[in-house]
């Protein structure tokens, strides 16, 4: 399972990139592998504003339904329109094109909070 | 503690993902749900389901007393046949549904859902109690058996390569005692996944045997071993019913659409006064095969409306991996059940539109 250094991650098992003040999210490698094969993919519109801990979006697998849970508090301003159409991507490619949605982050304070690679897997290890 | 088959070391050897199921540790899946299931309607699947449970029924009045116990008509059995049918309580609610395996007029073998195992023992020995069937001996014979079932259009083939029985020779429904790579098995042509194949009881101490061979010779026919998540959408695909979902002591089998196997035409079984009193009333509810018009994963509990008002309960959903679409089987109102209907399935805060269709949700 891959859990690539540049990004940050949540206990929720979503993956966040950050670049200044926008962030790109989605779910983890341990995630989609958890769910196994993904049906379903319900994302917001862009200009929602999302706060952090509450579910955006809902992922669904053959066998179970997933709500995901916004790793910061912002404004969403880009939505990966592709994604429910092709939602089997969250299985082949997690953390590229199973992009879900991007973030201008309203308290960068948040940031803090996130896992770097090394935490996560220790969390999930423990898990 | 949960239950474990004799097949988990070969589970847990392969990767599987194991859930809580009836009681027991089973896989749910190896590779993925979709490929497994792709694999059973192309190829062949491989099932452990060894927790399912065995009934032994003995004795010279035998048949009478299964008569009584199940709805259909055990006496249309002729050796080495196999069929579908139920028991029922008093009030028509169904106890549990199940194959019943004749070997000769004193002596059936009856195939039961794993949970439903010591209710199903136990509510068998009350009514032999309570009845003149005294000469009737039940036991409960479960931890003899595995049981694999190898499911697909490539069953056949790879299971002609592992025994000497004429596989062509048993016809659906039916059984025979031989043996499969040296093991010996009840080789009885039946299924959950609308496949052709057979579904193999042997002893527990062979059933890794049996597996790991099955899984060698079949390998190149595309054999997959499946889980319990593929099983589960290969049901739905037929809209077999399972216990717990579209069957419990609250449903009757008239309403979940099981009339084919209710023999009401007999003169006596348990549940037949009642059944009678719903068929004369007007069968209240019905169970529909619902297809989703627009994107979306129906569930068990999900609700149904028609023109806004709730008129039923989804009992089991998913995506069809064959169709690539939600189906779902609901519990609904009288009155609904025609295909063409538009009903609504409540999914989170949106109504998604579903048609009742004709089912098979698949046909071949």
């Amino acid at each position: 399972m891959e859990f690539p250094e540049e990004l940050k991650y949540t206990e929720e098992h979503e993956w966040v990139l950050v670049e200044d003040d926008l962030v790109t999210v989605g779910i983890t490698d341990f995630a989609q592998d958890s769910l196994g094969d993904v049906v379903f993919v319900e994302l917001p519109e862009v200009g929602v504003k999302v706060e952090a801990g509450k579910p955006f979006g809902v992922v669904e697998s053959v066998k179970a339904v997933s709500d995901i849970y916004a790793p910061v508090s912002g404004e969403v301003v880009e939505v990966n329109e592709e994604l429910p159409e092709t939602p089997e991507v969250l299985n082949t490619s997690p953390y590229e094109d199973g992009w879900m949605i991007k973030i201008r982050i309203s308290d960068p304070g948040e940031l803090d909070e996130l896992l770097d690679a090394d935490a996560y897997r220790e969390f999930i290890e423990e898990e | 503690m949960l239950k474990r088959t004799a097949l988990y070391p070969a589970h847990r050897e392969m990767g599987a993902r194991m859930v809580e199921f009836g009681g027991w540790e089973m896989p749910v899946q190896y590779r993925g749900v979709i490929e497994e299931h792709l694999a059973v309607r192309h190829a062949a699947g491989l099932f452990d389901v060894s927790h399912m449970g065995e009934i032994e029924v003995k004795g010279p009045q035998a048949e009478a007393f299964l008569q009584e116990l199940c709805v259909n008509d055990v006496s249309r059995l002729s050796n080495g046949q196999a069929q579908y049918t139920a028991m029922c309580y008093p009030t028509g609610g169904v106890v549990d549904d199940l194959l019943i395996y004749r070997f000769d007029g004193e002596h059936f073998l009856l195939c039961v859902n794993a949970a439903n195992t010591d209710k199903d023992f136990a509510w068998i020995e009350q009514v032999l109690e309570d009845s003149d069937f005294s000469a009737v001996k039940c036991r409960n014979v479960s931890a003899d058996f595995a049981q694999l079932a190898l499911q697909g259009p490539a069953a056949v083939t790879i299971l002609a390569r592992l025994t000497d029985t004429a596989l062509e020779r048993i016809a659906s429904y039916h059984f025979y005692e031989g043996l499969v790579a040296q093991v010996p098995c009840i080789l009885s042509r039946t299924g959950y996944t609308g496949e052709d194949g057979f579904e193999l009881y042997c002893h527990p101490e062979a059933a890794l045997t049996l597996w790991r061979a099955l899984l060698e010779v079949g390998g190149d026919e595309g054999l997959l071993p499946a889980g319990l998540g593929a099983r589960d959408t290969l049901r739905l695909e037929m809209k077999y019913p399972l216990y717990g979902h579209e069957l419990s002591p609250e449903i009757t089998p008239l309403e979940a659409g099981l009339g084919w196997i209710t023999r009401l035409d007999k003169p006596s079984f348990i549940g037949r006064e009642a059944l009678l009193r719903q068929q004369e009333a007007g069968i209240p509810r019905r169970l529909v095969g619902l297809l989703l018009t627009e994107a979306g994963v129906p569930r068990a509990g999900y609700p149904v409306f028609h023109g806004g008002e709730p008129v039923g309960v989804v009992t089991s959903g998913t995506l069809s991996p064959s169709l690539r679409q939600g189906i779902a089987i609901a519990l609904v109102r009288d009155g609904l059940q025609r295909p063409g209907t538009l009903l609504d399935i409540g999914i989170r805060q949106r109504r998604v539109t579903a048609e009742v269709v004709k089912t098979p949700f698949l046909r071949k």
